[in-house]
């Protein structure tokens, strides 16, 4: 695979893994978070803990829009689509999210009409195709697909298709950074920055973190090479004492951004004043919803939705996880109450949260004598 | 020897759909609670195919419920697998299909064409792999049950005397075996069913491994443990039942798993792991190291079996896990799902 | 957020400029450009896919860029070091 397989290559890995040791040496000890979680799950799916020194340690951030989605959203999505004519659609990754009542797959087998689909243009497709039903499309993700929502609402409004509309549930990455550097017990030397959500919000956007918080800050690309390199670029600034935003992803991420997904973005949707991220509270500006010029689109506007808060455990400490200062088995319901199978908190929900993701790789690499000479 | 039933552990209120998806779900099911039902207490690791003893003869047994949508796709159709499920089934646990009875449960409506098509489809298949139908049955449901029709096949066969199937006689140091590319089959079935806008030039895998099964017990009988054909859930599913059932690790080498591109492809566009997808034309063995060396060569001389690779080796460690390691030392663990493996986005 | 794969465009549809089917491998999936209006790929060029739209054109030169930059690692440092015993000027 082309853009892919040359970022894989194994010898340049080792060769970069030598690098990464070589400036890492083993004085310091290095806490550089990854945002997003996409890096959290090529971290694991490349095995890449294993080839970094021990004396770097990577954090996983709250860059998971599933797992920071309340569970009261949940159940609002799915009180919206009760209704019998309504067809609930959404991204694999939701199916299993639980509610109060459920996840959709559950509300599936129960009789509602839950659709999976792998675009917005899908779940507007359905609505072509069923005009005597209401599309309601559950919308997750940060600023890498909201403009894919939004250009889908924008194609809507333009063909007059009014059997649609939105559940937005979109997030902005920057707050979520702000939070974490806000954050009193927060220890973290650098932040391997998101790549994706920088094709379209592009580098600048992070330059108050190197300028104001004085940390070195790397757009990251995914592949184990890109990563590996990211860390290497990050270790490079950091044994010179610097500080800025630096762009590894060069051959996809734009400086200035995607111009086009901004506008569509700034076309359809609007900031809400605050919105609740699960585990960290209630943070402002950090999530869009329609705005008015879109209103019959809007579900929220369409619909009555509960509204109902639904706070988790006390005793689960997912804001803490979340914001890097407890590894995920430190938290008293890891592995016991909270698994991947009975997920009670939200970093055990998606196989990309810290917790689903620790629970289901480290854990039992951890308990290994050593790992023997690879074939 | 009737067993009393033991109590029934199984405490989810409602069947759901990731119950029938091969994965997690589906081991709580039949071990929660049909094993204690039906089998009675003391169940040992549960195989795809159960050996009966009659007057003094032992046979293999097995039966299969086959619910695909499409019914038909590139490669075959709910016939074939039908026919190639069990004779499967019994082949990875030593035995050659002799018949079959099959079940056809229709959906009122069915087109008659449809329902000819399959029949003929599965004709064909059990002359193709030399078992005889020998007896069926019929049953219709109203429109809107079935999906237009369900089936269920249960074999019996002979057992091929030159190998035993145990998971409690692998060790450490056997090789893990499989017969060909992972991943065509499902990855086949979800595009067929069009809700993507996506094309590959794919066809489901589905064919008897008998004759490559009976060419692995010729050239390496002795040294053979354990045989599973991964069906849903895929390989990592059957190797993670294996692991578990004998607590010890299956370490796979990643370079050496044979995955087809446009398999791969699509597994990367849609966030799917290779090892979790359907087959229905592959087999995996764990194999002594004495006889693994036979046993590819015998493998990739035959037909259909030229792509057959040693994938993995047993150790010690991660005890009960399944763990792939790549050319650059990285490592990752890999689980059975809980249900049907889920495109994603993130 | 974060699954975006690499992809050739093969086609643009005629009858709408915003429809293109890429090639991954082989695999061949119809794909949303709408959000690449200012800057329209062509057949050839490769883009970064994520839920069904490109995001990016992806740049053949920067990725070269890239490999040369990561085979020469430990290289440049290599020469550094060797430089830096000949006693001559401070290099960073």
């Amino acid at each position: 695979m082309r853009y892919v397989d040359e970022f894989r290559e194994p010898q340049l890995i080792s060769k970069t893994a030598e690098e990464i040791r070589r400036l890492a040496g083993t004085e310091r000890h290095y806490r550089m978070m990854e945002v997003c979680g996409g890096h959290t799950h090529a971290i694991y799916r490349f095995g890449l803990k294993d080839i970094l020194p021990k004396n770097i340690e990577l954090i996983h951030g709250p860059g998971c829009p599933v797992c920071v989605l309340p569970m009261g959203r949940i159940d609002d999505g799915l009180s919206i689509a009760q209704q019998s004519n309504v067809i609930f659609a959404a991204f694999g990754d939701m199916m299993r999210v639980p509610g109060t009542q459920g996840s959709p797959f559950e509300h599936k087998a129960r009789g509602m009409d839950v659709r999976i689909v792998y675009s917005p243009s899908d779940a507007l497709k359905l609505a072509r195709l069923n005009p005597a039903k209401h599309v309601m499309f559950f919308a997750i993700g940060f600023e890498t697909t909201a403009p894919s929502t939004a250009l889908t609402i924008m194609r809507a409004k333009a063909e007059g298709i009014r059997n649609f509309s939105v559940f937005c549930n979109h997030v902005t990455i920057i707050p979520a950074i702000r939070a974490i550097l806000d954050s009193p017990d927060m220890r973290l030397d650098a932040f391997i920055g998101p790549g994706h959500v920088s094709t379209v919000i592009g580098c600048r956007p992070y330059e108050w973190i190197a300028q104001n918080e004085r940390k070195p800050i790397v757009v990251s690309g995914f592949e184990p090479l890109d990563m590996l390199q990211s860390v290497v670029m990050l270790l490079r600034q950091l044994k010179a004492g610097e500080a800025k935003v630096e762009n590894q992803y060069k051959r996809v991420v734009p400086w200035e951004g995607n111009r086009a997904a901004l506008r569509a973005m700034a076309e359809v949707f609007e900031l809400r004043p605050y919105f609740e991220w699960r585990g960290l509270g209630f943070i402002s500006q950090s999530a869009l919803r329609v705005n008015d010029k879109y209103a019959e689109w809007d579900a929220e506007q369409r619909f009555e939705v509960p509204g109902i808060r639904v706070t988790d455990p006390k005793a689960a400490q997912c804001g803490e996880v979340l914001k890097g200062v407890l590894k995920p088995h430190q938290c008293k319901l890891f592995g016991r109450e909270c698994t991947p199978e009975h997920p009670i908190g939200a970093l055990m929900v998606s196989s990309e949260g810290s917790c689903a993701a620790y629970h289901n790789y480290e854990h039992r690499k951890a308990a290994m004598v050593s790992l023997s000479s690879v074939a | 020897m009737l067993a009393e039933s033991a109590p029934v552990r199984f405490r989810d209120p409602q069947i759901e759909m990731a119950h029938g998806a091969g994965g997690r779900a589906s081991r709580k099911l039949v071990e929660g609670l049909f094993a204690p039902l039906l089998f009675g207490g003391a169940f040992g690791p549960l195989g795809d195919a159960a050996h009966v003893d009659i007057n003094g003869t032992k046979v293999a047994i097995t039966t299969d419920g086959f619910v695909v949508k499409p019914l038909s796709f590139p490669g075959g159709s709910i016939g074939e697998l039908a026919v190639n499920g069990t004779v499967n089934d019994l082949a990875v646990s030593g035995a050659r299909a002799e018949a079959l009875v099959v079940t056809y449960v229709l959906e009122a409506g069915l087109p008659t064409p449809v329902l000819e098509a399959e029949v003929r489809a599965m004709a064909k298949a059990a002359r193709d792999a030399g078992v005889r139908i020998a007896a069926g049955d019929t049953k219709v449901v109203e429109h809107g049950k079935a999906d237009q029709m369900y089936v269920t096949t249960t074999g019996i066969g002979r057992l091929l005397h030159e190998v035993t199937i145990d998971p409690r006689s692998v060790r450490v140091g056997d090789r893990i075996l499989l017969s060909g590319p992972i991943g065509d089959h499902g990855i086949t079935i979800l595009l067929a069913r069009g809700e993507l806008d996506l094309e590959a030039d794919l066809r489901s895998d589905t064919r008897s491994v008998l004759p490559l099964v009976e060419t692995l017990i010729r050239a390496a009988g002795p040294g053979i443990r354990w045989m599973r054909d991964p069906t849903r859930g895929g390989a990592a599913t059957s190797l993670n039942e294996l692991a578990r059932d004998c607590g010890l690790g299956m370490v796979l080498f990643e370079g050496q798993i044979p995955v087809r591109d446009a398999v791969r492809g699509a597994c990367e566009l849609l966030g799917l792991d290779p090892l979790h997808i359907a087959n229905e034309g592959q087999f995996l063995a764990v194999v002594s190291p004495e006889y693994v060396d036979a046993a590819i060569n015998a493998l990739n001389l035959a037909p259909g079996g030229s792509e057959a690779q040693v994938i993995g080796e047993v150790r010690e460690q991660p005890a009960g896990t399944v763990l792939v390691t790549t050319l650059y030392g990285g490592s990752r663990v890999v689980d059975m799902l809980v249900g049907d493996p889920l495109p994603r986005i993130c | 957020m974060c699954l975006a794969i690499p992809g050739k465009i093969v086609e643009i549809a005629s009858d709408n400029q915003d429809s293109a089917v890429v090639d991954v491998v082989g695999v061949r999936r119809k794909i949303d450009l709408g959000l690449l209006q200012d800057d329209k790929p062509v057949p050839g060029d490769w883009v970064l896919i994520h839920v069904g739209f490109a995001m990016s054109k992806i740049s053949e030169q920067d990725a070269a860029d890239q490999m040369n930059t990561l085979r020469m690692l430990g290289e440049m440092d290599g020469t550094m070091q060797e430089v830096k015993g000949y006693g001559l000027e401070e290099v960073n």
